[in-house]
């Protein structure tokens, strides 16, 4: 059963404050959880390559590209905080 | 003038709105009084938007005009991840209040382009995450057939709406079930693309690799119409397929459909639902489709694996919500401050649950025998389904859901218990075929008649057929 120190540490990873309450609600459910799905380490075997509909990265052409400044306004404006067109954030250094 | 919206169907809408026996704004006044004097109790819309007479105009015209098109005036709801411009939209999260939506979704443009009138946004589990809509930061929506049962989820509010006749027709995603669960819990037909059939530039993502985006219906025709209408290739969304990539066999003339026996019959599954299906089974052969027994032995790793991939993919999805660019922003000391209590305040229980269940499926040493692996076994269970189809199966039966829309606050408790709903729809958003739900009857439970599924998962590409056997199996029910 993992400790409330790997809770604590996976919380801080994915950058989420959690109480202590819900830290040894989480070692608790996790048990349950991890022996379900850790049951998929009794099968073996290479599935082999997807003959067709493979997902593989595409790239955009390196063309046509917006006018700056286009779509600015509409995305600032969902920005909790902005100034003279950027996004305001706390000191990062 | 009287409209009977609880048979209509959007052709039988079409015809009319030609015939001009009634208008669209005739048309959506009747659901827009439907929802006046039932959603405060059902709670199936977060949003009924404020314009419906002015889409109503727009759509009227283009009868007026010859141009009408056969979702022209049919009211949509709209469920609450999928991005129309100039509207506020927010997976039923906190962490996205406020947040006004910059663009459209392609589906929304599709839709728009046709002349349909969106009626509202609706309820949803938050991020997508559950199979009952109870992790609703806006609280839950209740089963319109009994409201001291849950929808199903996640796309609840959509189901709850058509079967209400709030709307004629409602779109929702689905990575694990949550278009099929909530249409199988709800008595009403919901459908699951081939994964990369319509494109998800739009929808809020939560796992990349199982997401579709599909239809809420009364009827499969409906269902088809609108399958139609929002698939396609799209340059935004470099996952979708071409109309080409998978061969369409023909419609066989027998019609063999496999069953994986043991599966459907696994410890939890409901009696009744297990008689319902055996007689929807029946219905079927005694129509001329041959029932073949099957064998999948990687598919009861199915839920597992999804348990695994959806968590890992939830985790890097949802990394963007940081107080940043929109939403939520609740201040700390430092930055760094900001994004924990943002995230800790601004995402419920379930998602922060998933989140770190996903982070630890990904973390160095752990990596390898939980996410590796369960690409792995999705392989595999991906071969068992292409097995079967190769071996002279043209589709795949079993119930949709393990058991009828359960009780408030039954599941609430244990989530891997919530997580069980799923085991058989997960199956085919992890092998990315399309999958239909298809209302098959009742069990009576306390007095009231719980509606049940049959689900029906085809090869890749292959929707046609799906179609084709629900038009017939929803005439014998």
């Amino acid at each position: 059963m993992l400790e409330i120190k790997d809770i604590e540490k996976l919380a801080d990873l994915a950058r989420l404050e959690i109480s202590q309450e819900e830290k040894e609600n989480l070692r608790n459910e996790f048990d349950g959880i991890l022996k379900y799905v850790g049951e998929i380490q009794k099968i073996s075997g290479d599935p082999g390559k997807k003959e067709v509909g493979a997902v593989h990265n595409v790239m955009r052409d390196d063309a046509h590209p917006h006018l700056p400044g286009e779509f600015t306004e509409d995305l600032l404006a969902n920005a909790p905080a902005s100034q003279d067109g950027y996004i305001k954030v706390k000191k990062i250094l | 003038m009287k409209i009977d919206v609880t048979t209509l169907t959007i052709r039988k809408a079409h015809q009319a709105l030609l015939k001009k026996e009634f208008s669209v704004k005739d048309l959506t006044d009747v659901y827009l009084a439907n929802i006046n004097a039932h959603d405060k109790e059902i709670h199936a819309f977060l949003e009924v938007f404020d314009d419906i007479e002015a889409q109503a105009h727009a759509a009227q015209k283009k009868f007026d005009d010859g141009t009408a098109t056969l979702l022209t005036g049919i009211p949509f709801a709209m469920k609450d991840n999928m991005l129309i411009k100039g509207r506020r939209v927010g997976s039923a999260s906190k962490i996205l209040e406020g947040y006004v939506a910059p663009y459209n979704a392609t589906v929304t443009n599709k839709l728009m382009d046709e002349g349909a009138v969106f009626i509202g946004r609706t309820n949803m589990d938050e991020f997508a995450m559950g199979s009952s809509t109870e992790n609703s930061a806006y609280g839950p929506t209740k089963n319109p057939l009994d409201i001291t049962r849950v929808p199903g989820g996640s796309s609840g509010g959509s189901a709850a709406a058509v079967a209400a006749n709030f709307v004629l027709a409602a779109i929702g995603s689905d990575t694990g079930g949550s278009i099929r669960q909530p249409a199988s819990f709800c008595g009403i037909v919901g459908f699951k693309p081939t994964y990369g059939a319509v494109s998800r530039y739009g929808l809020m993502a939560m796992g990349s690799s199982l997401d579709q985006i599909g239809p809420l219906t009364k009827t499969v025709d409906d269902a088809e119409i609108i399958f139609n209408a929002i698939k396609g290739n799209d340059p935004f969304d470099s996952t979708t397929i071409m109309d080409a990539t998978y061969e369409r066999k023909p419609l066989p003339k027998k019609v063999v459909i496999g069953v994986p026996r043991k599966f459907t019959e696994m410890e939890g599954v409901d009696p009744a639902v297990l008689k319902n299906f055996n007689e929807s089974l029946k219905k079927l052969q005694e129509s001329g489709c041959e029932i073949r027994d099957i064998e999948m032995p990687n598919i009861p790793y199915s839920l597992a694996v999804y348990y695994v991939v959806m968590p890992a993919e939830v985790s890097s999805n949802l990394a963007r919500f940081d107080g940043v660019k929109y939403g939520l922003r609740e201040s700390g000391e430092k930055l760094i401050d900001d994004y924990r209590l943002t995230r800790g305040k601004g995402f419920g229980r379930e998602v922060r649950r998933r989140i770190i269940l996903g982070t630890y499926v990904l973390s160095a040493g752990y990596h390898d025998a939980y996410y590796n692996k369960a690409i792995k076994v999705r392989g595999l269970v991906g071969n068992d389904f292409k097995k079967a189809f190769d071996s002279g199966i043209h589709v795949i039966a079993t119930p949709t859901s393990p058991g009828p829309a359960f009780k408030i606050g039954e599941k609430t408790n244990d989530p891997l218990q919530m997580y069980l709903a799923d085991v058989f729809t997960v199956t085919a958003n992890i092998a990315d075929i399309p999958a239909i739900s298809i209302p098959s009857g009742f069990v009576t439970v306390g007095g009231k008649a719980l509606p049940l599924g049959l689900q029906l998962q085809g090869p890749l590409g292959e929707e046609d057929i799906l179609f084709e056997i629900g038009r017939k199996f929803e005439k014998m029910v």
